[in-house]
């Protein structure tokens, strides 16, 4: 386990040294978010309405933006090819990156969800599963989006791929997301949506590391 | 004793050599050369194991790697063309990260030193010229006393003096029953054999 936690520390601290990008993804995620009351206009029924939604799709977008961080770097400077030489499998490898991006991505945004939830008037009863929605779906993103990352490493600007990959994967986390706080406001109750989650994040923790692993051996030839 | 036996490489649609044998004896380096896409880079990457091949075996002592891929990676360092290095690390905990993930202390003045880049232990890498990057990447060598190099081009960018600091290191390896399978277009003055490598533009 020792290599895993060097590897999760090393991307942790590599991300919020010059130029590693930790900051982007919640900057990007707050000034989306800021955009929808000054496009729709200030009628609260309405941004009450659309709030669970908008915070859930620009956190996805803004994880999007940040997963080319994942492998690409390693990627271009030879450090993967060490990596896949590590005393560690290369499956755990890919966790530990994650683990390290979900840190750097995921956390801020989690913190950040409930404060622009609160600028769009969501109702206070939604926050709470909010928070735990976004707690469960977070960890998911980082993973499906491993599994994207590591397809594409090998294309030169291969953002937009990335991105066609990646989203269908991510559309059963926005709804369940969304129908979580939903549910909390309208008082039908968060908790079947929020074990959907749970069961996604346990799905995607068995499958996904071995997927981008393998992917990655694929771009490793 | 490392050797390839009838090895095929593939790469894409292209066969970049067929029918390959080699052996790596401790003390003696196996010197590859050839023309450019003879498959030097492909056949250090077969003997890394991040290439499988086509055809054929990588056998240590008579035993094929696929057997125990774990304890093969264990017991190489493969110093490949690009340089390893985090711009926005310093020398030493850029080093100092191999040398833990391998299971090696923190402490890595050594292996700097062993490749004459002391002075420059604490600048951040992005600094660093292109030599000088190429050295701290070869200070992975000096790291942990491991059976065998696989080194691409390991003198491209250093200068006269770097390289007599790098062949002395691998000359010391060398004497210790260490095997050394490098890729170079320099005479490096090591005890060696040279494995001269054909271009093969044929299709698959």
């Amino acid at each position: 386990m020792n290599a895993f936690a060097r590897i999760f520390a090393r991307d942790a601290s590599l991300a919020f040294r010059h130029g590693g990008g930790a900051g982007l993804a919640v900057a990007f995620f707050v000034l989306t978010v800021t955009l929808f009351p000054l496009g729709i206009g200030p009628e609260t029924q309405i941004l009450e309405r659309v709030s669970a939604g908008v915070v859930w799709v620009a956190a996805l977008l803004a994880t999007l933006l940040s997963l080319d961080r994942l492998f690409q770097a390693d990627y271009e400077d030879g450090s993967l090819d060490l990596l896949a030489l590590a005393p560690l499998p290369l499956a755990l490898v890919v966790l530990a990156k994650c683990a390290a991006h979900w840190l750097t991505t995921g956390l801020p945004l989690l913190i950040a969800a409930p404060v622009l939830a609160l600028l769009l008037n969501m109702d206070a009863g939604g926050l709470g599963a909010l928070v735990l929605a976004m707690l469960l779906g977070t960890p998911i993103l980082s993973i499906f989006g491993a599994i994207g990352a590591a397809l594409t490493v090998g294309v030169r600007r291969g953002g937009v791929l990335l991105t066609i990959l990646v989203l269908p994967l991510y559309i059963p986390v926005l709804i369940f997301g969304v129908c979580a706080i939903e549910g909390a406001i309208s008082g039908l109750g968060a908790r079947p949506h929020l074990l959907v989650l749970g069961a996604l994040l346990l799905g995607a923790l068995a499958l996904g590391p071995w997927a981008a692993a393998a992917s990655l051996r694929l771009n490793l030839d | 004793m490392f050797a390839g036996n009838d090895l095929t490489c593939i790469r894409g649609e292209r066969v970049v050599f067929r029918g390959l044998d080699f052996v790596a004896a401790p003390g003696v380096a196996l010197v590859l050369q050839g023309p450019n896409g003879a498959g030097k880079s492909s056949l250090l990457r077969l003997a890394a194991g991040l290439l499988t091949a086509a055809e054929g075996a990588l056998t240590w002592n008579g035993t094929a790697i696929t057997q125990d891929p774990d304890a093969h990676s264990a017991c190489l360092v493969y110093v490949g063309h690009l340089d390893a290095v985090k711009p926005a690390l310093t020398a030493r905990e850029n080093l100092a990260f191999w040398s833990r993930l391998g299971g090696g202390p923190a402490e890595v003045g050594g292996a700097l030193e062993s490749l004459g880049l002391g002075p420059l232990a604490d600048v951040r890498t992005r600094l660093l010229s292109a030599g000088e990057r190429r050295r701290l990447n070869l200070a992975r060598l000096a790291l942990r006393p491991a059976k065998l190099w696989l080194l691409d081009e390991p003198t491209v960018s250093l200068d006269a003096a770097s390289v007599a600091l790098f062949a002395a290191l691998a000359r010391a390896h060398l004497g210790a029953g260490g095997l050394i399978i490098a890729a170079t277009h320099v005479a490096l003055d090591l005890p060696g054999r040279v494995l001269a490598m054909r271009s093969n533009a044929r299709a698959a």
